[in-house]
């Protein structure tokens, strides 16, 4: 018989023992699945709320004031600005700081009491159209309610019949709600943080585990020039994998890209940077491959839950959104998306370049610290 | 410490009475365990010096403190008059260090590593430099082929060649002749006597006897501590060892006899004659005296060997 119990036991053995001195493998063990049903449980909302909006109203009138105040009221939309002027919150828009304007127009109270049906328009941001779908229908409601309360005496007639108002939606950046021209974006940002991550967690790790550490801290290179030089030949990398995923996006999925490529690229290779940086800190912390591997896993997870790319990034609740805010993931989705589908200029993106700037500071700075010139 | 600035000289010019290494109390511990402990010493330039000891005795630990590869906890020094605790960065680029464990890039063929460790140590001749060091080791064939599928005793000459690639002031060498074959061996040798000629200063650890007896000076460890150190010569007659040789057909059934008798630290095979040893002469004496003549055995004195002496060392530690 070439088969036995024993022989496997002594296998199993072996593997326990080895299992058992990788403490932080053990860590991961218990941290992954925690953090998981974390993310899924409780940052993830399919019915996102509290969506960032401003109101541009141009009416003193009692029936402007409370279907301002019902907007405040409600859940699904957070008034973060307040403005007479239509451009100024267009502007907003465009920045990405709020998802929607609603804008009430001038004499919209003296057209509801003369019956003549005013526009109430909003203009929502539909780069990621999953935000939107729920408040559009939310926002008709709320405010047909808020004005049946008003319209008594006289009026009261006409809370019965219609909405007293047209609801005028202007979907702009992306009219038809098409999902793939925000989720293929999208996956440019999380498809480059998954293969640089994964690019450069090896890269001191493994020379530690083959024994070439040793000789390499022996020659006279230094930190920082091991750190340019491991990271450098990646972003040759990063830069081919986006030309591609950026191509397919254009001729085959046609996503509108509007927006100046020159300035796209400035920012894909600090993203890259930003992402190798990572991986390259990772190495140093990592003692085996297996733990590089599993701190990769632990930031590749938020960067594709909590980044706005699965789920709209303002319907995520607050503490998940300050993880989010970290993240290069949610910095660069916002800007490809920004620069592709708003044709966002460099002020515009500067807003979320920054942080994305110092992130990669903060990483490579992280990366230094912890490189061992030692072997002890 | 002394001749800390003066040990600095102009290659090639010998600087009599410099030091290469000089540290005093130099320690490391690994957890509670002093893998090194208060250990001087001082390596004059251009000697070569042989690091003996037991395995586990230290001599790693020791060498990579001196190259700035491990912290020292304790103890101070320079090497090539550079401080080893502030100047490691500056040490690195003038020594040769040859670790015990292969430690070039498997994956890069034999010319690709050696061009490596030339563009990091900037060396200005570089394609010559490599050529020349492949010509030399009789590499320039295989140049092309990968450093992982070389044999070990080859990956062990490649190693040493590319250590000596920057023309370093002091090479460290970590066991560089483990499983070399005798013919490379010499060469080896020869090479390390005619760069000692040239000013180059050499500490090299090894268990082989032989080699030991090429150094100018050996040092000698024991569980982290300097036991002796000197030429050849000193260190056999600082031992105080007196060695008889006892031979004969039925010799080798007195072994377990004359094991533990009075006078006797340590007896052993040695071919086919039995050695005993001992630092008590006249005790030594009395316990071989009845084996005179006895079945035939013949005893004679022989100068203790080197192996003998360590073996004694390393017997009266325990
Ligand atoms: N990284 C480490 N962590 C813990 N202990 C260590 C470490 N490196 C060495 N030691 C211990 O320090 C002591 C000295 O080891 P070292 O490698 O210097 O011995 P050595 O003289 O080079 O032995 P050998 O002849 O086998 O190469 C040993 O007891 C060893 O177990
Ligand atoms: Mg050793």
């Amino acid at each position: 018989m070439n088969f036995s119990l024993a022989r496997i036991y002594a296998v199993l053995v072996k593997e326990f023992l080895q299992m058992r001195r990788d403490r932080v493998t053990l860590g991961m063990i218990v941290g992954v699945p925690l953090m998981q049903l974390f993310l899924f449980g409780f940052a993830i909302n399919f019915n996102p709320k509290a969506l960032p909006t401003a109101i541009a109203i141009d009416d003193p009138g009692i029936f402007a004031r409370s279907v301002t105040a019902a907007l405040r009221n409600s859940s699904y939309f957070d008034v973060v600005a307040t403005t007479n002027s239509p451009s100024g919150a267009r502007r907003l828009l465009q920045e990405g700081k709020v998802l929607f304007v609603v804008e009430i127009p001038v004499n919209f109270t003296r057209d509801i009491v003369r019956g003549a049906q005013p526009d109430l328009l909003v203009e929502a941001d539909a780069t990621d159209p999953a935000a939107g779908g729920f408040a559009m229908a939310a926002l008709n409601g709320i405010a047909t309610s808020a004005l049946r309360d008003d319209l008594t005496g006289p009026l009261a007639a006409r809370a019965q019949g219609p909405p007293p108002f047209n609801l005028v939606s202007h979907l702009l950046y992306n009219p038809e709600s098409n999902t793939r021209y925000s989720i293929i974006p999208g996956l440019l940002a999380v498809i480059l943080t998954m293969t640089m991550v994964l690019m450069t967690c090896l890269a001191l790790t493994r020379e530690r585990e083959r024994g070439t550490y040793e000789n390499l801290l022996a020659m006279p290179a230094t930190p920082v020039e091991i750190m340019i030089g491991k990271i450098a030949p990646n972003v040759t990398i990063g830069a081919i994998q986006s030309a591609i995923i950026l191509v397919v996006a254009k001729y085959v999925f046609a996503v509108p890209m509007i927006g100046s490529l020159p300035l796209l690229a400035a920012a894909l290779t600090i993203y890259i940077i930003a992402n190798l940086a990572v991986g390259y800190t990772f190495s140093t912390l990592a003692e085996n491959q297996l733990q590089a591997m599993q701190m990769t896993m632990f930031f590749l997870l938020p960067a594709i839950l909590l980044s706005g790319f699965a789920f709209p990034f303002a319907g995520m609740p607050r503490w998940a959104q300050y993880i989010g805010e970290i993240l290069p993931a949610t910095h660069f989705l916002r800007i490809v998306r920004g620069i592709l589908l708003k044709d966002n200029g460099a002020s515009e993106i500067w807003p979320d370049v920054w942080p994305l700037l110092l992130f990669t500071f903060a990483a490579a700075g992280l990366a230094l610290a912890r490189f061992r010139r030692t072997l002890d | 410490m002394t001749g800390a600035a003066a040990t600095r000289k102009k290659p090639g010019a010998l600087n009599i009475g410099a030091m290469a290494i000089d540290v005093k109390g130099l320690t490391k511990r690994f957890g509670r365990k002093l893998a090194v402990d208060h250990i001087d010493i001082a390596v004059p330039e251009g000697e070569v010096w042989g690091f003996l000891g037991p395995n586990g005795s230290g001599k790693t630990t020791t060498i990579r403190m001196l190259c700035g590869l491990l912290r020292v906890d304790d103890g101070q020094g320079t090497c090539l008059g550079l401080d080893i605790r502030a100047q490691a960065e500056a040490i690195k680029r003038q020594v040769g260090y040859m670790t015990q464990r292969f430690s070039f890039w498997e994956d890069l063929s034999i010319r690709e590593n050696l061009e490596f460790v030339a563009r990091l140590y900037q060396l200005p001749d570089r394609k010559a430099k490599v050529g020349w060091t492949l010509e030399r080791l009789g590499l320039v064939q295989r140049q092309s082929q990968l450093a992982g599928e070389l044999s070990g005793g080859w990956k062990q000459r490649m190693a040493l060649a590319a250590c000596m690639l920057h023309d370093p002031k002091l090479l460290l060498l970590d066991e560089p002749t483990a499983g070399v074959d005798p013919k490379a061996r010499r060469d080896f040798w020869e090479q390390i006597h005619a760069l000692s000629a040239q000013g180059l200063t050499v500490l090299v650890s090894t268990h082989y006897m032989d080699e030991a007896e090429r150094c100018d000076r050996i040092a000698y460890i024991l569980n982290g501590r300097l036991v002796t150190q000197g030429s050849v010569g000193e260190v056999i007659e600082q031992s105080g060892l007196s060695t008889f040789v006892l031979e004969g057909a039925h010799v080798r059934h007195f072994l377990g006899e004359l094991q533990g008798k009075p006078g006797v630290d340590y007896a052993g095979f040695f071919g086919a004659a039995l050695h005993v040893s001992g630092r008590d002469r006249a005790a030594l004496e009395a316990s071989i005296a009845p084996y005179r003549g006895r079945d035939g055995i013949a005893v004679s004195e022989t100068p203790p060997n080197l192996e003998d002496v360590f073996i004694l060392l390393q017997e009266a530690a325990k």
